[in-house]
Parts: C-alpha cells; structure tokens; sequence
C-alpha cells in the first residue's frame, strides 16, 4: 500500500485531499453588498475600523455590526459605510506620497535644542 | 517592475515582519495558500457550531444555557471575522459557501465527532477550544495583515471558551460517582481526536514549508502538539481524572511529556468523509443555507424598496 503523508496545518487541508462532490450551492440572486465598521470605544474616541459585514442596508449593517462587534461593552457607538464608496491610496504610489515628509524633521519638536532652563515648552 | 523584483520586495518585508496589506502585491500562491487556509478556518468556526448548538436545548441550568449560547454566538462572529478578512484576498462568500457545501473545502475535522453526553460540552471547551487557541495565538502574528487582526479580535473572545469548558468539568469532577464517570468518558472520547487537530506529524512532510517561509505559520504541527500535550497534562490533575494514554509520561532529558502514537488511518478517514458526524454536518449547513435563502432575497428586496421610497421623496 503506497500512503504518501502530506503536511498541512490546521485550517489548511489541500484541495486535492478533499472528496469534493457535485452539490451545487443556488447562488443568490440578490447579494447583500459588504458594509466597512467603525466604532467608538468609548465617548470622546475615534471612531475605528474594525471589520467588515454584509447587510442588505445600512440600518441592517448597524445591527449586524452590533451583534458583531459589541458583544462585550466594545462601543458606544458605530458608522457604516458602504465599502465600494471607500477610496483607498495606492500602496505602489508610496514613495510619491509619504517620502517628502521624510527630511522635514524640523516639523518635529525634538528637533530644537533649548537650554535646561526653559520650562513647559 | 519584474515579478522577481516584486517577489523579493515582497519577501524582505515579511522578513522584516512587515504585514502584507489587501493592496500590496503578493505572489499568486500566497493569495492562494490565505484564502484556502482563511476560509478553511472560517468553515470551522460556523460547522463548530453545530456539536454544541446540540446541547443549548438540554444544558442542565439556566446559567451553563446562557453561557453556551454566547459561546456559540462568538463562534458565529468568529466565522464572520474569517470569512471578511478572506474575502479581502478576492474571493466572494457565495464562492466559499458553495465549496464548503460542495466538499471541495475542507473544516476542522474534530466537529465530525458526536457530542453524546452533558460532559462533552466541558471537554470540548478545555481540549478542542484549548488546542485550537494555541494555532489561533500563533497566527495573531501571521504575515497577512487582514487574517492577523481577525486572529488577535478571536483569540481575546476565546479564552473564556476554554475557561468555562474547564469549569464545566471541575464542577463535573466534584460531583456524584456518575458524574465523575461523564467526565472522565468524555475526556476519553475528546482527548485523541484534539490530538489530530494539529495535523500530521513534521516528520511525515513531503512539502518545502513555504507556509513558514511566508510566515503565515510560525510553529510546526509537532511543537504546537508538544505545547498542547504539556498543557493539559498539568491541568488534567486539577480535575483529578486520567488521560486515555498510559505512554504519557514526563520525560526529565526532554523536559516535555513523551506520549503514545496517534491512529493516523482514523485520522485520514475522518479528513476524506469518513467520519462519524461528515455527512450530518453538511447536510445541517446545506439545510440551513438553503432555508434561509427567501429570507436574504426578502431582506433585499425590502432594502430595495425603502431606498425607492427615498428617492422618490427626494424627488
């Protein structure tokens, strides 16, 4: 008998080990878009980006988002916004973008030496 | 840029323990190796629930009910996390649903085992939960960006898990003559195949670990297992019960447990279909999804409709 032992992790079962079978799940006609979630940790915070849900609205996303994300007492509260509206920079553009701030360290305080004697500044 | 330029970029940061974002480039078999893995993990977290979504019904007080069905509800929270930062890679939820149902996609093969008595809900708890956090610390620090959140988000939910699957069996362990035996048989029944959750021994690879070179693993199956072994070996002696393995002993030159060999032919079985609970697991969540299909389609329609009603108004 030739039994040849892969390696994989937990979670990580090689495609060509499973049994697949023909069932064919009916894809949904109507797909709930996917909804970005912010939330405040507490009064006087940001809002932060924790995750990611879909929901059919965005009265729905805020439901969701607290079953998901507030079991705990994580917020007080939450901002959906729909994903495809979210414009993100492009991380090959990096350079153009981030690089010029970096010989300004005159913008930083610690730059400036003062004498000892100068208080609260 | 040339694909060999790309890949060392690539390479130097995860070396540099950079976090690989959605945006970045990544090789294909990266993309590949998360979203098989993500998702795998995510099919986990929601078949998961069905062993102990058994027992929500018949759990013997208001406060272990409670209890167990917030401990479900984080499991399906858990699924979501994992099936989002999946989809961050490019593949759609309805994709990853249907190669679950389909059986192209595999879950951790411990929930195909029956959860037969109270005490199950404990042991489950302490060594399935208990092992699995041991792989979800470990990839609080893997390499993609999105999966590394979710893990960090999952793995503050989950210690309550195994710490209220361990109460469950000390207060088993305290009781009467025939609740010690429940807890000792389902120690028994769970101890073995929470051994296989960390998959095949090191030795038996035949793969280069690429999953180590990528750092999206960071610990081999054999030292996770060890960790695990050494754990509960402690802990076992707490609840005064006895771990089904008389080769299980304390090696002083090791300094770790020596312990008996797994049944790797159970273990493969189990992994292609074969084992106790594979297809009443699939056919639950087909069941579910697909009595559950009217109810997406009506929420979406209603969606639709108020959002007519708007534009009309504004109009």
């Amino acid at each position: 008998m030739n039994i040849q032992i892969r390696k994989f992790y937990y979670g990580d079962i090689p495609e060509e080990k499973s049994s697949a079978s023909t069932y064919k799940t009916e894809h949904d006609t109507t797909a709930w878009p996917l909804w970005e979630i912010f939330i405040r940790s507490k009064q006087g915070l940001d809002h932060k980006h924790v995750g990611s849900l879909h929901a059919a609205d965005a009265q729905m996303a805020i439901e969701n988002a607290r079953d998901v994300y507030t079991r705990r007492q994580e917020g007080v509260s939450i901002w959906v916004v729909e994903s495809k509206y979210i414009t993100a920079s492009n991380p090959e553009e990096a350079g153009e973008l981030y690089e010029p701030a970096v010989d300004k360290i005159y913008r930083h305080p610690t730059f400036y030496n003062l004498p000892d004697e100068v208080n609260h500044m | 840029m040339s694909v060999q330029d790309l890949e060392k970029i690539f390479q130097d940061a995860i070396d540099s323990e950079i976090k690989i974002e959605p945006k970045n480039w990544m090789p294909d078999a990266y993309r590949k190796t998360n979203i098989r893995q993500i998702s795998q993990h995510a099919h986990s977290e929601i078949v998961g629930m069905l062993p102990e979504g058994n027992w929500i019904s018949r759990a013997p007080s208001l406060k272990r009910k409670a209890i167990l069905i917030a401990k479900v509800q984080d499991e399906a929270g858990h699924g979501l996390y994992l099936y989002s930062a999946a989809e961050t890679l490019g593949t759609s939820r309805d994709e990853m649903i249907n190669d679950l149902h389909s059986g192209k996609a595999k879950y951790s093969s411990i929930f195909n085992y029956p959860t037969l008595t109270w005490a199950d809900m404990g042991a489950v708890g302490w060594l399935v939960d208990g092992a699995a956090i041991l792989n979800q610390v470990m990839l609080c620090r893997t390499s993609y960006g999105p999966y590394a959140r979710a893990m960090v988000r999952i793995c503050k939910e989950e210690s309550f898990h195994q710490r209220q699957g361990f109460e469950s069996l000390l207060v088993l362990s305290q009781g009467t003559e025939e609740q010690k035996a429940m807890c000792q048989d389902a120690i028994n029944r769970w101890w073995w195949p929470s051994l296989m959750m960390f998959g095949p021994k090191d030795s038996e690879s035949t793969n280069s670990d690429q999953s180590m070179k990528w750092k999206i693993k960071r610990k081999t199956n054999d030292e996770l297992r060890q960790q695990f072994v050494d754990m509960i070996a402690e802990q076992i002696k707490l609840l005064g019960m006895q771990l089904p393995d008389d080769k299980l002993k304390w090696n002083e030159q090791r300094k770790h447990n020596d312990f008996g060999e797994i049944n790797w032919a159970e273990f493969w079985a189990v992994v292609k279909g074969n084992g106790p609970c594979n297809k009443q697991r699939l056919e639950a969540r087909r069941k579910a999804h697909e009595e559950g299909k009217w109810v997406r389609e009506a929420a979406m329609a209603y969606a639709d409709k108020k959002a007519n009603q708007k534009k009309q108004e504004a109009a």
